[in-house]
């Protein structure tokens, strides 16, 4: 993951209608001097001319390995050995999902295949979101919460269509499901590119800055509009802390200030991923094993997991790990008690 | 099923080295045809290397973007390319387009026939044309992984996901499934036409007897098996895909069925591409880090033709007559040896 030679890959994801059309041509037809290759799911779509923009089929099939969680995009397989044809005439892989996907197929054929892992690594998964119909759309759409629940990156999209206690209110129930992507206001999807893309290490220092018993829904302000009536709505101005807590999905962080044994924390990992990997659907960590001078850090989806050492920790940085997962119904007590036991004492 | 072990150790080897012309081709390099005593090297984005048994080398453009596939029938190679064209390339040299898809999708595989029939898929659908020139479609259940003609009759088999299609283009009525769970990429009719094999996403091949559709497991080996060559008047299949070329026998009715294939020239790097000779028991293979070798099956004995430290061949074969084998690596560093 740290490979800075395999070509970045941005996962666009986001539910029927909020506006990943919109970003993508934004993308395609700004000055930023970088060239895209985009794998749709609609060809015709995109207004734009570009020899680099391929029809995708959706195609998800289980691997034979026995875990049935274990599936994957068989057609970006295809897709991306293609465009290795091509390697030298785009910077970056943007693939777009329809909006009914469940991003998990898309996201593990990173972690499985063994071409596209030699050749690409999974940058971010973003998500945008409809400000006015996503909490609808967490009620009764499955579909859209695991996309909220994936995100690296959330693009809170049509804020102009809300009030400011209906944002309050879409922002905190995106919080409830995943405290730790990032989360941009827009309108038309008015966004810095480099906000989207090529976001690097899946923003996994975020997760070291978050805490997310105390989540405030003024982190990542809002770049384009000013709170013109910051001083006239104070007596119902909650500052965020109107806390949701969705029934199903959750997030539960991990921290530890001393370091751990990487003899113990390895397979107890691998171990809570194999039974419990059905049910978790991220799990991303910054870990600090005794004797070692190296950050390591890991991500996964499902099952699957892929980590790596990253760098050296800097003198002045504290030598602290955390691990956080997202997913349903997690066996939250026995996780923590597990992650205890792995500490060096 | 039917599997193997790895195991075996590298005997000491007669080298030929000193006997290559070694070629420059200057681009990525992908697959290797001859036509005629030239062999073609085709590169990853629209050119093709044509090189003559003197190392002279000419560069062909064939398509306006990346080479997706490369067939050939020895007369002639036909090209799909993500341009949504299929191209041809002839003995003379000259480049014809015979085919556009209209919406200028990825001609993701093509497929020649030896009576000038060709096949190519964009997506879930198959295209055959006759010499003739009537062109037919089928639409499969998923993206074709891979086309193959049989050897005898104009039938398309269609890998794809969980199984193959064989079609008969010619024929009325409803193609055959070959029904298999998973994804089946590349796909090969024995020569004797009785057997056909996919190579699959996962690492293992998978085929059927055709006679009776039943099933055939060659697995064990642990990576994705991406180069097949039938060798030894089709009683033989070697793969890459392990660190030794494997070899599934397919003599008698019940293809590799309850056999043992053969291990061959094990080294520590993966085979990544085989070239069975057209004539004798011979196969040429490469390897990941770059080493040559030609080995004998009857016994195993090899002769070293590139020593390693390059990048991964990608692509080896012989000319018809056997007398001239080329391969490259996957920068272009290529090499002919006259036999």
């Amino acid at each position: 993951m740290s490979d800075a030679s395999k070509i970045p890959v941005t996962v666009l994801t986001g539910y029927l209608g909020a506006g990943k059309t919109t970003l993508l041509n934004r993308i395609l037809s700004e000055d930023h001097g970088k060239k895209y290759a985009v794998i749709v799911n609609e060809f015709g779509e995109i207004g734009i001319d570009n020899d680099l923009i391929v029809g995708a089929d959706e195609e998800v099939f289980e691997m034979n390995n026995g875990c049935i969680c274990c599936t994957v995009r068989g057609d970006l397989v295809r897709i991306i050995s293609g465009l290795m044809r091509r390697k030298g005439k785009f910077d970056a892989i943007i693939v777009e999902t329809t909006g009914l996907a469940d991003p998990a197929p898309v996201a593990q054929t990173f972690f499985v295949d063994e071409d596209v892992q030699k050749n690409a690594r999974l940058d971010a998964v973003v998500t945008v979101a409809d400000a006015k119909w996503l909490s609808d759309r967490l009620k009764d759409a499955p579909e859209a919460k695991n996309q909220i629940a994936f995100a690296d990156v959330i693009v809170l999209n049509k804020t102009d269509l809300v009030t400011k206690p209906e944002l309050a209110e879409v922002e905190a129930r995106i919080r409830a499901i995943n405290p730790y992507a990032r989360l941009h206001r827009t309108e038309r999807c008015q966004i810095a590119i480099s906000d989207v893309l090529e976001r690097g290490a899946f923003d996994l220092d975020r997760i070291l800055e978050i805490e997310p018993e105390f989540l405030n829904a003024a982190d990542d302000h809002d770049h384009h509009h000013h709170d013109h009536d910051h001083g006239h709505d104070h007596h119902h101005h909650d500052h965020g802390l109107k806390h949701y807590h969705d029934e199903e999905m959750q997030s539960m962080s991990l921290r530890s200030d001393k370091p751990l044994d990487p003899a113990k924390f390895m397979p107890w990992l691998q171990n809570l991923v194999q039974t419990e990997g059905g049910k978790i659907l991220r799990s991303k960590g910054i870990l600090a094993f005794q004797d070692d001078d190296d950050r390591y850090v890991f991500q996964g989806v499902h099952m699957m997991l892929e980590g790596d050492h990253q760098r050296k920790w800097k003198p002045d940085e504290a030598r602290q790990s955390r691990v956080v997962f997202i997913g349903r119904e997690l066996p939250e007590d026995a996780i923590r008690e597990g992650f205890e036991r792995c500490i060096v004492t | 099923m039917t599997s193997f072990d790895q195991s075996g150790e590298a005997a000491s080897i007669v080298s030929v080295t000193d006997k290559v012309k070694p070629v420059s081709l200057g681009m990525a390099v992908t697959a290797v045809h001859y036509l005629g005593d030239r062999a073609a090297f085709v590169g990853t984005e629209e050119s093709v290397a044509v090189v003559d048994t003197e190392g002279e080398t000419s560069k062909v453009e064939v398509s306006g973007g990346g080479i997706l596939s490369a067939v050939s029938d020895g007369s002639r190679i036909l090209f799909g390319g993500d341009d949504g064209k299929v191209s041809a390339l002839d003995k003379a040299g000259s480049v014809s387009v015979l085919a556009t898809d209209p919406k200028r999708r990825w001609i993701d595989n093509v497929a020649v026939h030896p009576d000038g029939a060709i096949a190519w898929s964009v997506g879930k659908t198959a295209f055959v044309r006759q010499p003739k020139g009537e062109e037919k479609s089928l639409e499969v259940p998923s993206t074709a992984g891979g086309l193959a003609f049989a050897p005898k009759g104009l039938r398309l088999a269609i890998a794809h996901y969980n199984g193959a299609t064989l079609w008969f283009p010619n024929m009325a009525g409803e193609p055959e499934f070959l029904g298999w769970a998973g994804s089946h990429h590349a796909v090969t009719f024995s020569p004797d036409n009785k057997f056909l094999v996919t190579a699959m996403h996962e690492p293992a091949l998978h085929g059927w007897r055709l006679a009776d559709s039943r099933h055939m497991r060659m697995t064990g080996y642990p990576s994705r098996v991406r180069s097949m060559s039938w060798g030894s008047g089709g009683r033989f299949l070697a793969t890459s895909g392990a660190d030794m070329v494997i070899l599934w026998p397919f003599v008698g009715k019940d293809g590799p069925m309850g056999k043992e294939p053969a291990m061959l020239a094990p080294m520590k790097a993966k085979v990544t591409a085989v070239a069975c000779h057209p004539k004798q028991d011979i196969l040429a293979c490469g390897y990941e880090d770059g080493t040559v070798l030609m080995v004998r099956m009857q016994d195993g004995a090899e002769i070293l033709v590139r020593r390693n430290e390059t990048p991964p061949i990608t692509a080896i074969g012989w000319n018809a007559a056997g007398t001239w084998l080329a391969f490259s690596d996957e920068s272009g560093e290529a090499g002919l040896l006259r036999l």
